[in-house]
């Protein structure tokens, strides 16, 4: 069999979720082990694709072109950096005109800001422009995903919900209700009452 | 040692066009071998069989095996140079890269599916798509832990009039196309034959510089959030994909005098599309056959219920 290493999935998470998942970490001290954001539902995510609205886009660079994409789903704001190293993504920012839907693989990245308050954004690794039935599609898939995910989050065995407990509290629900919110609005009904 | 005496018989039998052998003195070499230098029997039988092709001056093409071949299931195919039976359907006939095959194509029964060629000089009678046969003497070939199995001269074939059901060892996925690898888009494949790799430079990395024949493919992955699976798009696969035909293809990478701008406009419309392929799976591919784009999803409801339910 080959040697060469599996390639990483690309988890399907909200945005609200996304941006939670300020804990990274790897899974071995080599140097070039991949890094992991943890999503607060349980999940290793080395990897993410997504599809959502691009609302406004912004080349925050000094010396070179370094743009920051707004990406939004029904949950909240994606945030993509491309610059020199993300050369047909970097493009894509430039010449696109929001809004429009575009799907996006990429990897998760946090940075702390000075006032200490760690952020998380994409880089990524492709953008392209799609349709609004493939963002529904999306949306419905992300949801699915979202709430095995929360499904999970009891098991004992789920270590990677262990070490999300540990991180980020024992309360997943937030992101089982922003999933349902999302699916909401792309059925067109108003909320149920419970 | 039965069993010497039996492996002496066949190849007796085996050679008894082109040798006049005694049992007696095959079985002596064989017992040599095995009991003397204790090789195994199969390794001794090959030694031996050898030893009379050179005797004979024949290929081991030339040979009929007669009761040797051993009827065995595609899925069953484990080994190379064996030489076995089959009873199977021909579920695909691919286009012959090189004159020297005469037909190329997928085989199956209820085990699965194996590659068969046929090579031109054999000159056997044409396969038919969806026909049924039992195909005796067939050699088995592995290449890059993917095994096959070629069509020879001493190859009998017999059309069967009932109908073989194949096996499904095709596979489904479905998911985004999240990436589109390099050595996609319009490609150069070595002409030499049986050899179909994709040059890189001109340079095919068995045979050289060689002089490429044009291909389209691509290479892509499929997430589904849970599992990556790398897919391989063929030409008809491309075509139907991407809906750029070869020659529009060849007629854009000439214009632009570059071919990578085919995979960037490929890539353009394909990316983060979402696709349910199906086909089968040779290594760590699955090498599509069928595929539908999928648009809007069907099943908002049932998440929402299984969502509202925890």
């Amino acid at each position: 069999m080959s040697s060469a290493p599996t390639r990483e999935v690309a988890r399907r998470v909200f945005a609200r979720e996304f941006n939670d998942a300020s804990h990274t970490f790897k899974e071995s001290d080599d140097e070039r082990a991949p890094n992991y954001a943890l999503l607060p539902t349980g999940e290793r995510a080395n990897r993410v694709f997504f599809v959502g609205t691009l609302t406004e886009k912004e080349d925050v660079g000094d010396d070179s072109e370094y743009w920051r994409g707004r990406i939004v789903d029904p949950t909240g704001t994606f945030f993509v950096y491309a610059g020199q190293y993300q050369p047909d993504a970097a493009s894509m920012l430039r010449e696109l005109q929001p809004p429009e839907y575009v799907a996006v693989a990429g990897k998760p990245r946090t940075y702390e800001t000075e006032s200490g308050q760690v952020n998380v954004s994409v880089r990524p690794e492709s953008i392209t422009v799609v349709d609004e039935a493939t963002r529904d599609r999306w949306v419905v898939e992300a949801a699915e995903r979202t709430v095995d995910r929360v499904e999970a989050f009891d098991a004992e065995t789920n270590e990677y919900a262990a070490m999300a407990r540990e991180q980020y509290g024992d309360d997943a629900s937030e992101y089982l209700e922003g999933a349902i919110e999302a699916l909401e609005t792309i059925e067109g009904e108003a909320a149920p009452t419970p | 040692m039965a069993d010497l005496r039996e492996h002496a018989e066949e190849i007796r039998d085996r050679y008894d066009d082109h040798l006049d052998l005694e049992v007696e003195a095959v079985l002596d070499r064989l017992q040599t071998l095995v009991e003397q230098y204790k090789v195994p029997v199969d390794e001794a039988r090959r030694s031996v069989e050898s030893t009379y092709r050179e005797e004979a001056g024949i290929e081991r093409e030339d040979v009929v095996s007669g009761g040797s071949s051993e009827e065995v299931e595609v899925a069953d195919i484990d080994a190379p140079e064996e030489w076995v039976t089959i009873e199977a359907t021909v579920v695909d006939l691919w286009e012959p890269r090189s004159d020297s095959i005469a037909q190329v194509g997928l085989l199956g029964d209820e085990s699965g599916t194996v590659k068969f060629t046929k090579w031109a000089k054999s000159d056997l009678p044409t396969l038919a798509e969806g026909q049924a046969y039992r195909l005796g003497n067939v050699v088995t070939d592995e290449y890059e832990g993917q095994f096959s199995v070629k069509l020879n001269r001493t190859t009998t074939i017999e059309e069967l009039d009932r109908e073989i059901e194949v096996g499904d060892d095709a596979d489904t996925f479905e998911g985004a196309l999240v990436d589109v690898q390099s050595g996609s888009g319009l490609i150069k494949r070595c002409p030499e034959e049986d050899c179909t790799r994709v040059l890189q430079n001109g340079r095919c990395s068995e045979h050289g510089d060689v002089e490429g024949e044009f291909d389209l493919r691509i290479k892509g992955v499929l997430d589904d959030g849970i599992e990556a699976r790398e897919v391989i798009f063929d030409q008809e696969a491309t075509e139907a994909l991407t809906g750029m035909e070869l020659e529009e293809a060849k007629d854009m990478a000439m214009d632009a005098l570059d071919t990578e701008v085919v995979a960037e406009e490929m890539t353009g419309d394909v990316l983060g599309q979402y696709y349910r392929v199906e086909g089968p799976v040779f290594g760590r591919y699955l090498l599509v056959d069928d595929m539908e784009e999928l648009g809007a999803p069907e099943t908002v409801e049932d998440t929402l219920i299984k969502a509202r339910s925890i």
